[in-house]
């Protein structure tokens, strides 16, 4: 589904990552540790069509074809979803409405009509009974005065509504307590099929025993400096980077 | 000839066509000396610092139009808001078009300003309040001399006017340029609640130069709910003088759309004459190209326990330039008073550029008075959060321009207007959008 062939980019001329190969099969659940600085969100936000970032090299491939001359939304249309690590507040857009113009503007790129509003609405109903949302907050403005855990939960909550065929999911742990993590874990677990694929970045074990990876990587300097199974995360848990530092350095 | 020349010269002429022994022409004679005296204005008065008139003055404007042009229903139905039933008073080149217009004396005065003027049964309310409250510059002064046609409406007490009031002027470019001098009257009696829409609109692209002045009394206890939509040709300039006199316990609203035009002008005053009353002034700017809009606003304070609310947006692209310069004057007796201003700006291109330019003048010490003023971008990363959800750029930048303007359009009474504005700002930026915000 996704391949990433040494990929290097920048932003404002400072090279941060150098060389990435990664592919992810549909089915498969992919982990990215690593620590603070590795390119980590660098990488997601690459990934997702950040016009920031400059790509000096490298391809990725989603579904055989280069995503790379396409737009954010482009990208949004083709199954692309990024989870942020800090969702931004938008203030005088509704959490409902914002969903509806997103979906609504997806079908529209692939020549659908707009969603029946009762689709909408049953939809809607179901997807925050999931991540256990009140339904009240979803008149509430974008993400403003949401606490770090309804933020992140509203992430998850838009990944249902959108189905994404690719999710990304940047430190989505940061800022949860155990309660929202089993939530959005769940959902997350719930909306995994043989289908699509999903990519966990995160610093700690805590979220991986919730989302089992296949497969985890360590990103460190910019490059994947290790891939293994989720075993990998336990011993990262356990003995910190220190030593991923001294095998790279050696 | 100059266009203040012109003018001067041609009011020997235009004392042909009224009644020169009214008490109102009294006025007009005191009116055009005040302009012959102070011309119009220029960017060394402070007021008008950051607007010129040069590039509006330079056109050889009719004075007088020729005879009015027909124009049917069906071909200026979309400058109506006409989802809803309501009363019209067309006017067509300035001159009062009966086809299109709906008045109404049943119970209440919807007529004209040229029936007001000239008629004995309105004559009571025209000493007591014709030019009481219009400002004595160079520019109303003109308006006032000119002044013979326009909206009349009186509203006598205890009455809720079911129906909102239309005021459209259209003007159709039968004359290669024109001047045109709308003069309204609107006196709202206790406890009765009016809601009124005002609109100009050009139908051509020749240039039209309007200067309109507009005097509302809102009498005890009454409420005015008012809503100008400029979304003039850019070949069109508007500048409207609006006077508002307050009495106790009375609520007046105004709402200034503004999205069209070459150069639109609003001077908005707000007299407080009474106690226990608020005045509420609104507005959203989206402009472009080489567009100019300049809102100067006044609230008088004058006495106690009373509150003004204003909120002004502004989004300025290409290189258009925007003023706003909202003064809000705090009498020493007027304590308890509670004024609150707010204008927000978003400047989308290096080339446009905003003015702001809150005033306060406070005289009383017991008061809770505050403004604010920003300017800035549109959120990048709240772009990229949007694109990266399957939202397009231009849908992204319209929903976070509705999102910045919401308030205000929250606050406007009469859903069919709310629609037509968020249409107006929808087909402005591009895009036809599927939410509501």
């Amino acid at each position: 589904m996704l391949e990433i062939k040494d990929l290097h980019a920048s932003v404002d001329g400072k090279e941060i990552l150098r060389g990435i190969n990664l592919e992810v099969k549909a089915g498969e659940v992919h982990a990215i540790m690593g620590p603070n600085g590795s390119g980590k969100s660098t990488l997601a936000s690459v990934i997702a069509g950040k016009e920031e970032y400059e790509v000096e090299k490298g391809q990725i491939l989603l579904d055989g074809q280069d995503i790379e001359e396409l737009a954010a939304e482009e990208r949004a249309h083709k199954g692309v979803f990024l989870s942020f690590q800090y969702p931004v507040e938008i203030p005088g857009v509704s959490v409902t409405n914002f969903i509806k113009t997103a979906i609504n503007e997806t079908r529209k790129a692939k020549g659908l009509e707009d969603m029946p509003a009762k689709d909408m609405l049953k939809m809607i109903r179901e997807k925050a009974e999931l991540l256990e949302i009140d339904r009240k907050f979803l008149s509430r403005s974008l993400n403003e005065g949401f606490s770090g855990g309804e933020k992140k939960r509203n992430e998850i909550f838009q990944m249902a509504m959108l189905e994404p065929k690719l999710a990304i999911l940047d430190e989505t742990d940061s800022g949860l307590d155990i309660d929202a993590l089993r939530i959005v874990a769940n959902g997350v677990n719930k909306l995994k099929s043989k289908d699509n694929a999903v990519i966990v970045i995160t610093h700690y074990q805590r979220l991986l025993d919730h989302i089992v990876p296949d497969f985890v990587h360590v990103l460190y300097n910019g490059r994947i400096v290790k891939s293994g199974t989720k075993e990998l995360a336990h011993e990262l848990e356990e003995k910190g980077y220190d030593w991923i530092k001294e095998e790279v350095g050696a | 000839m100059e266009l203040k020349d012109k003018l001067v010269s041609s009011f020997m002429a235009f004392e042909n066509t009224v009644d020169v022994d009214s008490p109102v022409h009294d006025v007009r004679n005191e009116a055009i000396k005040i302009f012959e005296d102070k011309g119009f204005p220029s960017k060394r008065d402070e007021a008008w610092k950051y607007t010129s008139l040069n590039s509006v003055l330079k056109h050889d404007y009719s004075v007088f139009p020729k005879q009015e042009k027909a124009i049917e229903y069906s071909d200026v139905k979309k400058y109506f808001i006409h989802d809803i039933d309501s009363y019209k008073i067309i006017f067509i080149d300035g001159k009062y078009c009966s086809h299109l217009s709906q008045t109404t004396h049943d119970g209440i005065d919807v007529c004209l300003m040229s029936s007001a003027l000239s008629k004995p049964k309105y004559q009571l309310i025209i000493e007591n309040y014709f030019n009481k409250v219009a400002t004595k510059d160079g520019l109303s002064s003109l308006n006032t001399a000119f002044s013979k046609e326009g909206a009349y409406i009186h509203i006598p007490k205890n009455k809720l006017v079911a129906k909102p009031i239309q005021i459209v002027h259209f003007s159709t470019g039968n004359e290669s340029a024109l001047m045109l001098q709308p003069r309204n009257l609107i006196v709202v009696d206790e406890n009765s609640h009016v809601q009124i829409i005002e609109r100009h609109q050009s139908l051509t692209d020749n240039p039209v130069l309007t200067n309109s002045v507009t005097e509302i009394f809102a009498n005890k206890r009454a409420i005015v709910d008012y809503y100008k939509i400029q979304n003039d040709k850019e070949s069109a300039s508007l500048i409207d003088s609006t006077s508002v006199n307050q009495k106790r316990e009375s609520h007046v609203s105004m709402h200034t759309f503004t999205f069209g035009g070459k150069l639109t002008r609003n001077n908005l005053n707000f007299y407080q004459n009474g106690e226990r009353m608020d005045s509420t002034l609104n507005g959203v700017t989206i402009i472009g190209n080489k567009q100019h809009v300049d809102h100067n606003t006044l609230v008088h304070h004058i006495e106690p326990n009373c509150e003004s609310h204003q909120d002004y947006k502004g989004i300025f692209a290409d290189q258009s330039t925007g003023v706003f310069n909202g003064k809000v004057l705090v009498n020493k007796e007027a304590q308890k008073t509670n004024a609150f201003q707010s204008n927000n700006n978003i400047l989308l291109s290096d080339k446009a550029s905003i003015n702001s330019k809150p005033q306060l003048e406070i005289f009383a010490d017991d008061v809770k008075c505050s403004h604010g003023c920003t300017i800035g971008q549109l959120d990048e990363s709240a772009m990229f959060y949007m694109r990266s959800r399957g939202i397009p750029e231009k849908e992204a930048k319209a929903l976070l321009m509705f999102a910045f303007s919401n308030n205000v359009l929250d606050s406007v009474k009469i859903p069919e207007i709310k629609q037509r504005i968020t249409k107006i700002i929808a087909n402005k930026l591009g895009v036809n959008i599927g939410f509501d915000l």
